[in-house]
Formats: C-alpha cells, sequence, structure tokens
C-alpha cells in the first residue's frame, strides 16, 4: 500500500501522520482528519488488517471495564469501600460486589476489608469517572504478606506477554506467586521475590528490546526458552 | 529588511540556538526543558489525576491546569516569586494554547497539571513556556491531535524580525507571539498590543509561524531523541 506512511513498529508522535488514504481506519490512539489518519499519541504504531492503531510507550492507567486491578483500601464506608486504584478516579467497592453476604448490623466492614489492605479486585463498571470493583471474579482476593512493583501501565501487556508467556515464565522459574494489575502494580509474593521484581523492572526498563524473553530467562535461570518467537506483538496489547 | 544590524547579528528571520530536553524530571509523568538563547524554561505534566475540590470537575471533560511562574533569580532585578498579573495571564494563555491540541473528553472529571518555570528570562518566555509544555505532554503520554509549536517576531523600525530577544524588546512595542499547530493549520496564541498597520501584522504573523514550525520540528526530535534512544540503549 504506498498509502501507509509508516511501518509497522515504528516511533511515533501525537500528529504524525499514518496514512493518507480512507482505506484504512483509525484504531486505538489513532484519530482521523479529512482523508488522512494521525497518530494521537507517543508510541509504537501497530497494524492489523486496515485497523492503525498506536501501542503507548508511555500512559497513565485509565480504568476499563473487566480489568484486574490492585488498590488500597482508602476509607470505609456505610456500604462499601473506596479504593485507591492508582487512577484519576477512585474506585469503590460496594458490599454487592464482595463474594459472601454480609450482614452490617452485625459485623463491621473493616473486619472484612480493613483501611490499607491491598486488594486484587476486578473493573465492574467503569464511566465518565465513576469505577466499581467487585471481588467475585475467582482471581480476587485480599493480598497478605508479599510486595509491589510500580511499573507504568503501558508496559504492563509486555509483562505479561503473548498468551501469558512472559509472566508464566517468571512464575516458573522463580517459584513466586505474581498477581499483575492492569493499573500497573504487580504483586510478587515467594521465597525469590527479589529476582522476580528484579524480573519485572527489566521488563518495564527494556520493554521493546530484540531478545528480552532470553535476557529475562538468563536473570531468573533455569536456562533459554525454547524458541517460539518473542516479538513484540498486537495480540499482546489485548486486554 | 536590507541593512538590519541585530544585537547577536542574527538574520531577520533566525531564531537564537535553540535547544530542548526531553524527561528532565523523572518524578512527574512527562517533562521538558526549552532553550531558546538565554530564555529557558521547564515544564513538567502530571496526570490525568484526580481533581480537587470536585466543584472543578467538569462532567463530560478533564481539565487543563497551567501554572506558569518566573523564578526569583531569573532576571537582573529579584521577582516576587507568586502569582502577579502578568503570570496569571500568561497561565490563561497558555492553557488556550494548548487546549486545542489536547483530547480532553478521554478524561472526564480528572485534570491535568502543567507546572512551567522560567529559569532565566530574556524576551519570549510564554512561547519557550509553550514549547516546554507541548513536548512535555506529549512525553506524558497525553493524547494529543497535535504538538504545538510557538515563537513570536515583531517589527524593529521598518524591519520585519522573528525571536526577539530582550534588548530589543525593549526597542520596540511590536512583539507578537504565536502558538501554531501545523498539521491543522490552527493558530491558538495571537496577542499583540502594540501597534502596526495591517499588512505588516500578516507578514509578522506569518514569519511568526515559520518560528513556530521549527519549534515543532524541533519538538520532534527532542521526543524521538528520549525515546528511540532509550530503546535502542
Amino acid at each position: 500500500m504506498a498509502e501507509l506512511l509508516k511501518k509497522e513498529r515504528d516511533f511515533v508522535l501525537p500528529g504524525d501522520e499514518l496514512v493518507k488514504s480512507m482505506d484504512y481506519l483509525p484504531g486505538k490512539n489513532a484519530y482521523r482528519e479529512g482523508d488522512s489518519v494521525y497518530a494521537k499519541r507517543l508510541g509504537i504504531v501497530s497494524l492489523s488488517n486496515r485497523v492503525v492503531s498506536v501501542i503507548p510507550l508511555n500512559s497513565g492507567y485509565m480504568p476499563k471495564a473487566g480489568d484486574m486491578v490492585i488498590g488500597t483500601v482508602e476509607e470505609i464506608q456505610s456500604n462499601g469501600w473506596i479504593v485507591d486504584i492508582k487512577a484519576p478516579y477512585s474506585a469503590y467497592l460496594p458490599l454487592s460486589g464482595v463474594r459472601e453476604f454480609i450482614d452490617t448490623s452485625k459485623i463491621a466492614l473493616s473486619t472484612v476489608y480493613d483501611i490499607g489492605d491491598l486488594l486484587y479486585a476486578k473493573v465492574n463498571m467503569a464511566n465518565s469517572g465513576s469505577v466499581h470493583l467487585s471481588m467475585q471474579d475467582p482471581r480476587s482476593r485480599k493480598f497478605r504478606g508479599g510486595r509491589i512493583v510500580k511499573i507504568n501501565p503501558a508496559k504492563v501487556p509486555r509483562l505479561i506477554g503473548k498468551m501469558g508467556s512472559m509472566i508464566t515464565l517468571i512464575k516458573d522459574r522463580t517459584g513466586c506467586r505474581i498477581s499483575v494489575g492492569q493499573n500497573g502494580l504487580v504483586w510478587v509474593d515467594g521465597e525469590r521475590d527479589d529476582v522476580a521484581a528484579q524480573a519485572v523492572d527489566m521488563i518495564e526498563r527494556d520493554s521493546f528490546h530484540e531478545g528480552l524473553t532470553d535476557r529475562v530467562a538468563a536473570l531468573v535461570g533455569g536456562g533459554p526458552v525454547p524458541k517460539q518467537g518473542d516479538n513484540y506483538d498486537k495480540t499482546q496489547t489485548k486486554g | 529588511m536590507t541593512k538590519l544590524k541585530r544585537k547577536d547579528n542574527r538574520k531577520a528571520d533566525v531564531i537564537r540556538p535553540i535547544s530542548i530536553q526531553v524527561g528532565v524530571i523523572p518524578n512527574a509523568n512527562g517533562s521538558a526543558m526549552v532553550s531558546i538563547g538565554r530564555t529557558t524554561a521547564i515544564a513538567a505534566v502530571y496526570g490525568p489525576r484526580e481533581l480537587h475540590p470536585r466543584r472543578l470537575q467538569i462532567a463530560n471533560k478533564g481539565v487543563l491546569r497551567t501554572i506558569y511562574s518566573m523564578l526569583p533569580f531569573s532576571v537582573d532585578e529579584r521577582i516576587r516569586p507568586g502569582p502577579s498579573r502578568r503570570s496569571s495571564e500568561i497561565c490563561k494563555v497558555t492553557r488556550q494554547a494548548l487546549e486545542p491540541a489536547l483530547y480532553l473528553e478521554e478524561f472526564p472529571k480528572a485534570t491535568i497539571d502543567v507546572y512551567i518555570n522560567i529559569l532565566q528570562a530574556d524576551a519570549g518566555t510564554r512561547t519557550a513556556g509553550i514549547n516546554a509544555a507541548s513536548a512535555a505532554l506529549a512525553d506524558a503520554g497525553i493524547p494529543m491531535r497535535d504538538l504545538v509549536g510557538s515563537m513570536a517576531a515583531g517589527k524593529i523600525g521598518d524591519d520585519i524580525v522573528l525571536d526577539l530577544e530582550g534588548k530589543e524588546e525593549e526597542e520596540t512595542d511590536c512583539d507578537l507571539p504565536v502558538a501554531y499547530m501545523p498539521n491543522s493549520k490552527k493558530i491558538t496564541l495571537l496577542q499583540f498590543d502594540g501597534d502596526m498597520p495591517p499588512a505588516d501584522v500578516k507578514k509578522v504573523v506569518k514569519l511568526a509561524i515559520k518560528g513556530c514550525e521549527i519549534m515543532y520540528e524541533k519538538q520532534k526530535e527532542a521526543l524521538r531523541d528520549k525515546w528511540v534512544g532509550a530503546q535502542k540503549k
């Protein structure tokens, strides 16, 4: 296609023209103006069929329904909890979002989740500034022990990898339990949590390097990874 | 425009030496420092983040807040720190120069805070501030239609010149700052309080836009340096 002005994986800035044609559609972080599609954000071009989008290299977290996030309980209200999820909005976890029935006349809410507790919760609803969480997803839980590593939310898809390949690699090789929040918080617990945390940091720092999987494998030990192609791929940006 | 002799031997349509550095404040979500001659502006972007007090929130879009201030040591005579009549005006025009470039509707109720500080001033601080803020916003990964380039042009005697420096600005009241988005060819800032025939205004604006385009390219270069450089390392 002659109209394509940028290649897959090219670095672009806001306002860079990506395509000069009506044959392409603007995807995520791209917009159409007249005949052309432009980038909305600093990032890397991703093409799939006739959709051009930009994978951001730096971004804050914007809550999206279905995301798993890590947050701290900030405040207890009469019917739920306010949770800080490192987003522009604080999230609300209503009583109805908790798995078990709680009779508020008999138990104080603080015995369920107290201020300062770390939760792994699902974003149930997120629209125009109001975010509701739920603990009903089977993955949801309250963390006990472990440590938190903070990364840029834009790098979360890379940390997870294609079909979870990267995170399984770290989990298997270090024997740590790891939970990744889409908001850029990662919970790590286990004997070798320092190695796992280093691996997470490395992925954040070197997310767009070639052969990242091999370098992570070298760090966590256990020999090279069987080749399956570890190039950055658009399938990783799902979710 | 023949026998013009500028203070620093520049040609009429030449900008002072420009240097832009992106990512100078690691604590901020995005940052940039812009030097144009002896004018230096530093901008830090925080957000999108929660906006308090809540009455300032807008239900269907985000809010851009720009805080411009000159540091006490930025000019020969100490400036009293804190807001002044002049700095409040510059905050407002800077905000209005940047707002059209941003997709604020993607952050309902939230705020994006841009702090602009002038480290040293030698005319053209608002334009340097806008350039720094634009690069810092892009660095922070804020969705934008385009970057905003900004530059002033004016008239000294009969000559139309680009990027007036401090001493030149003292000689004339014809200094016209412009901010410009090259993709959509839209002007987002245009201030002028001197007096000039309409024909000259057109010429000055045209020259200033040329300057804006240069600043726009310089911003892109600096952003690419930081991000592409980081990938290769």
